[in-house]
């Protein structure tokens, strides 16, 4: 049994896991606050990465500067997209907000095609050193600046919604949106601002996974991918999230590593996650910390 | 109230057995019949690539049914039609080849492998539902189209699977003008099958089940069963669907069964009308034409000075998908229930001309 490959594999693993506990925090921020399940989180990833490679490569701009833009960019997307297309659904049956994400994701799927078409993009270098070596195991910059990233997106969202008064105005809204309106909250600035963190967020992620592998429209899978994640972690929890994240990124790895060594299956770091979420779904559907949900008549 | 020629201005219905009939009137059942035989008549003088797209909007129109059977009328939600219906090709090719079962028996037992299929991964959903279902379904379809690609035996793996044409009492069913008698057939029979079932018990427990489930269960309907039957009857008409268009296509690759596929199928029915058996097939109608008009657009444009762009000319399977997309999104926003709905209200304007009110 090979431990190096398999340690450096769980360490990458952890590393992408990371970055879907961020896009997992983005769909259950969006949940939690509009209870819209957002199937179009992936081409939040793909807009915000084609957006700042268009930005570097055609306007030539420093990566920071792109990056920046991309990022103001993909707020006033997702606010209009709020205000546009998802504020007729608030009271729709959960069908109709599933079916419109899901339109919105086959529109901009194909809609990025069109424009930049279908053959993956590699950024401009950004950094000097492409891998780097930490305590024996062989770790790609990038990687590292996603791990910071992602970190400094979890703190961030941990103080946000902890001290500040926006945050607070969010969770008072997922907890009950009347009682909010009543207290003097904007349930609408609320909802708008919830879809701008989700997109701003995601497009961060992409630019990060477009850094390593180049942004073609692959990266829309990642909005599905984040599924068994967050189903894992429970769908409005945040810390949820982030675990359920990291656990579905090593497992990938880790089901890649018994497969190539064992089993001789193939394909199994993309379809062993959904066998763990059926799983799942059959003995603990309501994840690991997600609140399961009575109804009365 | 079939005894009656035309339908009355109000709701005077005072048995059970007038509110379940299928025709209101005799002259809608008349109707019906004569629209059947003018669609026999009609290899006669359509031009085949018609006679094509008739033929996809059999089988489309079959899945589809189903599939508002479970969407529709219980209130469950399926990512994954489009594999099962996949499944249904693939093991109607296989029954075949693998077993020498004649194809008209393959058909139908594919069908019911099919169903059988769904059934397994409908187990979960009988405890889950609305938003969590989805996700269930989302992987059940990536776990079949990966089973599609990895299993040798049944689906020919990458290379996908032959099917014979469908041969019965030594007829030979390979052009599009006999194969759309086949199709006919088993588009007019599933329709009738869907009409007949909602207007029994199981029917009117999916709708229990879909107004509100809590109250359906206090009311005595057992939710596990309903929920898995109708999981059941949706794939069994996937199925069914997809055991068709083996032997009329007479290959199968596993590429052609993607989520798109379900997608488009879940667009179809919001398309035509959630919980409408007659919408289904106004959507499946509209999808198997959007593209075509789609096409025409793109040629017209080509003729054109400012159309004449590569952009517009090479990125029409993009226009296409793009098109898909928009349709969903538009039809949720202004016509959440669908062409069945806006149907009702045009024959309503007729019916009260010039007196709306």
């Amino acid at each position: 049994m090979n431990f190096e490959l398999l340690t450096q594999l769980i360490v990458n693993g952890l590393i992408v896991g990371l970055l879907y506990g961020v896009i997992g925090m983005c769909f259950v921020l969006v949940y939690k606050s509009t209870k819209i399940v957002n199937f179009a989180q992936g081409e939040f990833l793909l807009i915000g990465a084609w957006v700042c490679w268009a930005a570097l490569v055609y306007l030539q701009l420093p990566f920071f500067v792109g990056f920046l833009l991309s990022l103001c960019f993909m707020a006033a997307f997702g606010v209009l997209l709020q205000m546009v297309v998802l504020r007729p659904m608030i009271g729709e049956p959960i069908i109709s907000v599933i079916m419109i994400t899901i339109g919105l994701s086959i529109f901009f799927q194909s809609l990025m095609k069109w424009i930049f078409g279908v053959s993956p993009q590699s950024y401009p270098q950004v950094f000097d050193t492409q891998n780097i070596n930490i305590l024996g195991l062989n770790i790609e910059m990038a990687y590292l600046m996603s791990t910071v990233i992602a970190l400094v997106i979890m703190g961030a969202f941990y103080f946000f919604f902890k001290y500040s008064k926006h945050g607070l105005a969010m969770r008072a809204t997922a907890f009950d949106q009347q009682v909010a309106q009543s207290l003097g909250i904007s349930v609408k600035n609320v909802f708008a601002m919830s879809w701008a963190i989700a997109a701003t967020v995601s497009a961060t992620a992409g630019v990060v996974l477009g850094m390593v592998n180049g942004v073609s429209d692959s990266l829309s899978i990642m909005g599905i991918k984040v599924f068994p994640a967050v189903i894992l972690g429970g769908l409005d929890s945040i810390i949820g999230a982030i675990v359920g994240g990291g656990v579905i990124g090593g497992l990938e790895n880790v089901a890649e590593f018994v497969d190539s060594q064992y089993l001789q299956i193939g394909n199994m770091y993309d379809i062993a996650p959904f066998y763990v979420l059926l799983v799942i779904l059959w003995f603990k559907p309501y994840g690991l910390f997600g609140t399961k949900d009575i109804e009365r008549i | 109230m079939s005894s009656l020629t035309l339908r009355p201005c109000g709701d005077f219905r005072t048995s059970y057995k007038q509110d379940n009939t299928i025709f209101e009137t005799k002259t809608i059942r008349r109707l019906a019949i004569i629209a059947i035989l003018v669609l026999c008549t009609a290899p006669a003088f359509v031009d085949g690539y018609v006679l094509t797209l008739c033929i996809q909007i059999a089988y489309l129109g079959i899945a589809a049914m189903g599939l508002n059977i479970l969407v529709g009328y219980t209130g469950q939600i399926s990512l994954g039609h489009g594999a099962f219906f996949g499944f249904g090709a693939f093991a109607s090719a296989w029954l075949n080849t693998s077993f020498q079962i004649p194809v008209f028996l393959s058909i139908p037992l594919a069908g019911f492998l099919t169903m059988a299929v769904g059934m397994m991964f409908g187990l979960p959903a009988a405890r889950i539902k609305g938003l969590y279902l989805a996700i269930a379904t989302l992987a059940s379809q990536f776990i079949i189209e990966d089973f599609f690609a990895r299993a040798d035996w049944f689906s020919g793996g990458s290379y996908g699977a032959a099917a014979e044409p469908l041969t019965m009492f030594g007829v030979v069913f390979d052009t599009d003008q006999s194969f759309y008698y086949v199709a006919l057939f088993a588009l007019v029979t599933m329709f009738i099958w869907a009409c007949n079932l909602l207007r029994s018990r199981d029917g009117r427990a999916f709708v229990a089940i879909r107004d509100h489930y809590l109250s359906a269960e206090i009311m005595g309907i057992k939710l596990n069963k309903y929920r898995l039957l109708s999981f059941g009857i949706s794939s069994f008409y996937a199925g069914i669907g997809g055991a068709l268009y083996a032997p009329y296509l007479g290959y199968v690759s596993a590429g052609g069964f993607t989520i798109f596929l379900s997608i488009q199928f879940l667009a179809m029915i919001i398309i035509g009308g959630l919980g409408s058996v007659k919408g289904t097939l106004m959507g499946v109608i509209f999808m198997v034409f959007l593209p075509e008009v789609l096409e025409s657009a793109v040629s017209v444009l080509k003729d054109t000075d400012w159309g004449n762009v590569p952009m517009v000319i090479d990125g029409l399977a993009y226009i296409k998908e793009m098109a898909i997309g928009l349709v969903i999104i538009g039809f949720l926003i202004f016509e959440p229930q669908g062409l069945a709905h806006r149907w009702a209200q045009i024959k309503n304007y007729w019916k009260f001309y010039p007196f709306s009110y």
